[in-house]
């Protein structure tokens, strides 16, 4: 029990009458790399949106890192630890990198209210450490990120993510909008981060990148977990009939048919 | 300019391989996943090109003085008066936009938040006329001063903190209703403060019926003394110049201006923060509207018509992106100087104002248009 960072049980959410996330058991242990894969609209995202407090949830119990949580709004979560990389990157364009980083959190030398001074030193010592360690190599870090690539800026956002003590990542499909020599780039630092041996959720369609990166894949459809797999005990094949209907686990049966 | 110790790499073979690709002047660097990315092509601060410009429109005057009217438009060439520089001509063209300037260094930051403020010309008129008559002298060359708005109630020669803090408390008001308005019924900008900037001016003139107000007590009218406002236009600037780059306030400013829903998911309280903006700008609108007042020794409820326009262009001629996410209050300085040199030299040209007024609609759609290029290639660039 001691090395779970996240457990849900029941997790559900109504929007209103349309049912997108019913009953979801899920757990995640540190040193993890756990994948959701699902269609469009099979509650991966809501599932997300439930852990980090982007929503509320309707009803269901939330653990993580041993306590039981109910975040109030997203910087509680992040606060607690848990980390989002969304797909629609989050990033001031006219800042550099480590502004970006400490977006929100500031370091700062002499607090006075709003007007608290900046620890630009600090802070970019600190985002040194961060690119280092998630491997992510950007020329010049004070440069304004507007002229990165999608792939140096995604990096950019993950290396938010593992500057902070950070006990859980999620990256809500984090290549979709990158190209392959990026992607490739984004997955070595997953692969990192794995090495670091911290947890992390992957939200991808990408069977390629699943099947490289990730320890279980947990498969939604029509807003309930379907299938829980090992990676060592399935392939592509068998997880794409989890998520098109063709197959459903027998723990999940009762529960799908319902 | 080489800081190649910067490119920062997980393996240590690859780590030595980029420190020796970029200390050894390579063109490019290899950015991750192999794409090309040039360390050196830092983007020259926006404030060189306004700095440049300002240069450019001194040494056109000098040159069509010289030329024209056969006299220098910088140098000294009176009889009798010493130093090398007109310092005459230089004095009169910051002191005639420092006013408008603390305006701008308010404005600035509105704008760099991505958003306008077409109030502070109003807000200019209501603080000057209400500021004003809690400042008058109750005594005028030995007749008493029959006219001051609160002789009955015998508020006059009062201290001159009692006009400062009224008025300040009149910026702040003014501001901070602009600034709940945007941030908490999500109306437009544009429409908050053109909302503010017809209220405001209808207090100007209800404040006295439409009557001036003069007669301002020593104390009040020596903060438009000389060049007293052309030292709060500085220290102004000062202040405001570091909270922008050194204080969370400013990092917040840029972030919300740069990407509004990144900052609110990044943690950062966007509403309040833009209260707070709102309210710094009403606030040096109303610091404008004393030394105003002060320096003319009366306040009428026309002041400060059109001040919101001009204090919007010397922003926007300093670089300041209407976009929001750039710009910075040394780049608004430098508009503001633009703002006066060009004034100064058409008046040294003896060309009229109207042309004046031509020319100066024309730079500022020139500057937005300069801005909307650097935006488009300065992005396409990568």
């Amino acid at each position: 029990m001691s090395d779970i960072v996240l457990k849900a049980e029941k997790l559900t959410k109504h929007y209103g009458g349309v049912h997108a996330l019913e009953g979801a058991d899920f757990e995640i242990r540190k040193g993890e790399c756990v994948a959701i894969m699902g269609d469009n609209g099979a509650g991966k995202s809501t599932f997300v949106r439930q852990i980090t407090a982007v929503e509320r949830r309707t009803s269901g119990k939330v653990w993580f890192d041993g306590n039981y949580v109910d975040f109030q709004d997203p910087l509680e979560a992040r606060e607690a630890g848990i980390e989002t990389v969304f797909q629609n990157l989050a990033l001031a364009d006219h800042l550099n990198v480590p502004d970006n980083l400490f977006l929100g959190r500031e370091l700062i030398k002499f607090k006075l209210g709003p007007f608290s001074i900046l620890d630009y030193k600090a802070m970019r010592e600190a985002t040194l450490e961060g690119l280092k360690k998630t491997g992510v190599k950007i020329p010049n870090i004070s440069n304004s990120i507007q002229n990165m690539s999608g792939g140096q800026r995604q990096c950019v956002a993950i290396a938010r993510t593992a500057t902070f003590k950070s006990k859980l990542i999620i990256m809500d499909e984090p290549t979709a909008a990158l190209g392959v020599q990026e992607t490739a780039q984004v997955e070595n630092i997953v692969r990192t981060l794995k090495e670091h041996s911290e947890p992390v959720i992957l939200i991808s369609h990408n069977m390629r990148q699943v099947m490289d990166l990730c320890d279980r894949i947990v498969v939604f459809r029509r807003g309930r977990i379907v299938a829980n797999l090992n990676k060592t005990e399935t392939d592509g094949q068998d997880v794409v009939a989890y998520i098109t209907g063709a197959k459903t686990q027998p723990q999940f049966e009762v529960e799908a048919a319902a | 300019m080489l800081r190649g110790g910067l490119a920062v790499a997980a393996r240590g073979e690859t780590y030595l391989s980029v420190l020796v690709e970029v200390t050894s002047m390579a063109a490019t660097t290899h950015g991750i996943g192999g794409l090309t990315f040039d360390p050196k092509k830092r983007e020259l601060p926006p404030e060189l090109g306004v700095a440049l410009a300002l240069v450019l429109i001194v040494v056109v005057f000098e040159v069509l003085g010289r030329l024209l009217m056969g006299d220098s438009f910088l140098f000294n060439t009176r009889e009798g008066a010493s130093g090398f520089l007109n310092t005459a001509r230089l004095e009169i063209i910051i002191l005639q936009v420092s006013i408008i300037g603390i305006i701008a260094i308010g404005v600035t930051q509105v704008i760099i938040t991505g958003g306008i403020d077409l109030s502070s010309g109003s807000i200019v008129g209501a603080t000057a006329m209400i500021a004003m008559s809690f400042a008058q002298a109750g005594d005028i060359y030995g007749n008493p001063n029959t006219r001051a708005v609160f002789i009955d109630a015998g508020l006059v020669d009062l201290p001159l903190i009692v006009p400062l803090i009224v008025g300040a408390v009149c910026g702040i008001v003014a501001g901070g209703i602009n600034g709940l308005l945007i941030a908490y019924t999500k109306i437009p900008p544009f429409i908050a403060t053109l909302g503010m900037m017809v209220t405001a001016r209808g207090v100007a003139k209800w404040w006295t019926r439409g009557q001036p107000v003069s007669f301002p007590t020593e104390s009040y009218a020596a903060i438009g003394l000389g060049l007293m406002p052309v030292f709060i236009f500085a220290v102004i600037a000062i202040i405001f110049a570091l909270a922008l780059k050194y204080t969370i306030y400013g990092k917040h400013t840029y972030a919300i201006g740069s990407n509004e829903a990144a900052a609110r998911m990044s943690g950062i309280k966007v509403a309040r923060h833009k209260v707070l903006v709102y309210t710094i700008a009403g606030l040096l609108a109303a610091v404008a509207a004393i030394v105003l007042s002060a320096k003319n020794l009366t306040a009428q409820a026309g002041m400060g018509m059109m001040y919101e326009l001009d204090a919007i262009a010397m922003a926007v001629i300093g670089g300041v992106s209407l976009s929001g996410g750039r710009g910075s209050i040394l780049g608004t300085v430098l508009g503001a100087l633009i703002f006066g040199v060009i004034i100064s030299g058409f008046t040294f040209l003896r060309l009229d104002a109207y042309y004046q007024e031509m020319v100066k609609g024309a730079i500022i759609v020139g500057a937005v248009v300069l801005d909307q290029w650097r935006q488009r290639y300065g992005a396409s660039k990568a």
